[in-house]
């Protein structure tokens, strides 16, 4: 298997457009990083509007922390359509080129090869999720240094202590690569049901854009099927950076808010991978190879 | 016949003028009581050159999520006062902490009136309001609740002109005797907090706020526990 997981992993490695989704997120990274370094203090000053109105705050309120907070809020919208150009190409790629009759050929089973390439899609986005760390964390530390996070949410604010915030963004990444792994899965369904890498590419990008939608949009008729949507779960990596309060007002260290929040979309986004990934077996194993 | 009415006359200017005399006598003690206490107040206090001090502050703001901190107090006379959260981002209510029993009394530019006696914490504190004589200064009316027997200031209600009205409730413990306190709790005025979702980038996830909870909204506290006072040993003018 490791073997298959190998060759699965070259050749991804040798395509070209395996390279634009990391170039595209340090680009947009580093621009958004010397933007908020040169006029970051009006960003802020526009953000606490109402906040110094009332209350002078003082410290270091645009460090590191909030620099990833802020990127990986713009960013892991956008992850997912990145993801898309190489998972919904793994398979039917292989099929436009004629070269999924030869791999079936080998002693290894249809159910093994589609396996393998799911690893090696899955790993991609793995890479593609810790380069987005390393930029947005690790190098918006280096830049903008640390301090506490101020997150300021629509209705009120959360202030976490620096000691208390790495281990967040430890949870939050990991929620995001089930979150992104959610996206490989259905980009290899859509593979799998493909002859050319176009159409998976874009369908799974449009499946994306369409169930975002669904699950922003504050309508009633929608919020029936939202739960079940995994676009609607794949934010709450979010719910790592809310705190407990206890009964004055005093937000508890080391505590998040909703944490069956964060199980119940853990188990939504697993089911969806099972989903995704065992209909791809079952498609690939019983699909008639033309090409 | 004529006289009568011309005695009369007399008679109940007469009354008038004792009993404005006596209006202005009562005032002037009253108001002579109320800058004596004052004045004990403002002796207590002149005692203390400087002082820093380390305590834990709490902030509750209904919008704000935010758990205990450290905070070091620098304070140096006349009234330069500084609170320091010890690392980390600290919030204090705009222009209050400036508003201080010092930046109050060391003025010296008011006129005080005695407002009566009040129940306070099983307490009976003399209510003295403070008007201020210099227009130059940012607070348009103060009450102070003050013991006394001991000349210690329990609490402060201060208007002022940019920031809204603050209240100042104090306790003390064992630096009682410098007019210092081991608690204080700072309330005041908060404004209504709403980033757009646009902003924030949190669609779908409104949940509506309860009334109590707009209601509970509009005020703030932000309370220190000092733990440890250093008086009279100096403070660098670097520190405010």
């Amino acid at each position: 298997m490791w073997k298959l997981i190998s060759v699965e992993l070259y050749k991804i490695y040798k395509r070209p457009r395996t390279y634009i989704a990391f170039g595209a997120i340090a680009a947009l990274i580093v621009v958004i990083q010397l933007g908020l370094k040169i006029d970051g203090e009006s960003y802020s000053g526009f953000l606490m509007k109402d906040i110094n109105d009332t209350l002078s705050i003082e410290g270091k309120i645009l460090n590191g922390y909030l620099i990833c907070y802020i990127l990986l809020q713009l960013l892991l919208v956008h992850v997912p359509l990145l993801v898309a150009l190489i998972a919904a190409d793994m398979i039917s790629g292989e099929a436009n080129l004629g070269t999924l009759r030869l791999i079936f050929t080998t002693p290894y089973s249809r159910t093994q090869w589609v396996m393998a390439k799911f690893v090696a899609a899955s790993t991609y986005t793995i890479l593609l999720l810790i380069w987005l760390a390393f930029l947005a964390l690790f190098v918006s530390i280096w830049i903008f240094g640390t301090d506490d996070l101020f997150l300021m949410k629509s209705n009120y604010v959360v202030l976490i202590t620096e000691g208390d915030v790495m281990w967040r963004y430890v949870g939050a990444f990991v929620f995001a690569a089930f979150a992104l792994m959610t996206v490989t899965s259905l980009g290899f369904l859509m593979s799998s049901l493909a002859n050319n890498s176009i159409g998976p590419i874009v369908g799974t990008m449009s499946a994306i854009v369409f169930l975002t939608i669904l699950s922003t949009l504050n309508i009633p008729l929608f919020s029936l099927i939202k739960p079940y949507l995994f676009t609607t779960h794949m934010n709450n990596w979010k719910e790592f950076f809310d705190l407990q309060v206890n009964a004055d007002n005093e937000a508890i260290k080391g505590s998040i808010l909703n944490i069956a929040k964060i199980k119940n979309s853990l188990i939504v986004l697993t089911l969806h991978i099972i989903l995704f990934v065992g209909a791809s077996v079952l498609i690939v194993k019983k699909k008639d190879i033309l090409s | 016949m004529n006289r009568t009415p011309y005695k009369n006359t007399i008679t109940v200017a007469s009354k008038k003028a004792i009993l404005l005399f006596l209006l202005c006598v009562i005032t002037s003690t009253i108001n002579a009581q109320a800058n004596m206490l004052i004045e004990k107040v403002s002796q207590k206090l002149a005692l203390v050159n400087d002082y820093t001090a380390t305590g834990i502050m709490k902030t509750d703001v209904a919008f704000i999520k935010a758990s205990l901190g450290k905070v070091k107090v620098y304070f140096k006379k006349p009234n330069q006062l500084k609170i320091k959260k010890e690392g980390g981002i600290s919030l204090l209510p705009k222009g209050g902490v400036s508003v201080s029993l010092n930046s109050l009394l060391n003025t010296k530019q008011f006129v005080a009136m005695e407002s009566g006696k009040q129940l306070f914490k099983g307490k009976e504190l003399q209510v003295i309001k403070l008007i201020p004589t210099d227009d130059a200064l940012d607070w348009v009316i103060s009450t102070l609740w003050i013991d006394p027997a001991t000349a210690l200031v329990y609490k402060t209600f201060t208007t002022t002109k940019e920031n809204g009205t603050y209240e100042v409730t104090m306790e003390y413990g064992a630096h009682a005797q410098y007019g210092l306190p081991s608690k204080i709790i700072f309330g005041f005025n908060t404004k209504d907090y709403k980033l757009p979702s646009g902003i924030t980038l949190e669609f779908g996830e409104e949940e509506p706020v309860s009334k109590a909870k707009a209601l509970k909204a509009k005020k703030g506290t932000i309370e220190i526990t000092y733990s440890n006072y250093s008086i009279n040993n100096g403070v660098s003018n670097t520190m405010f």
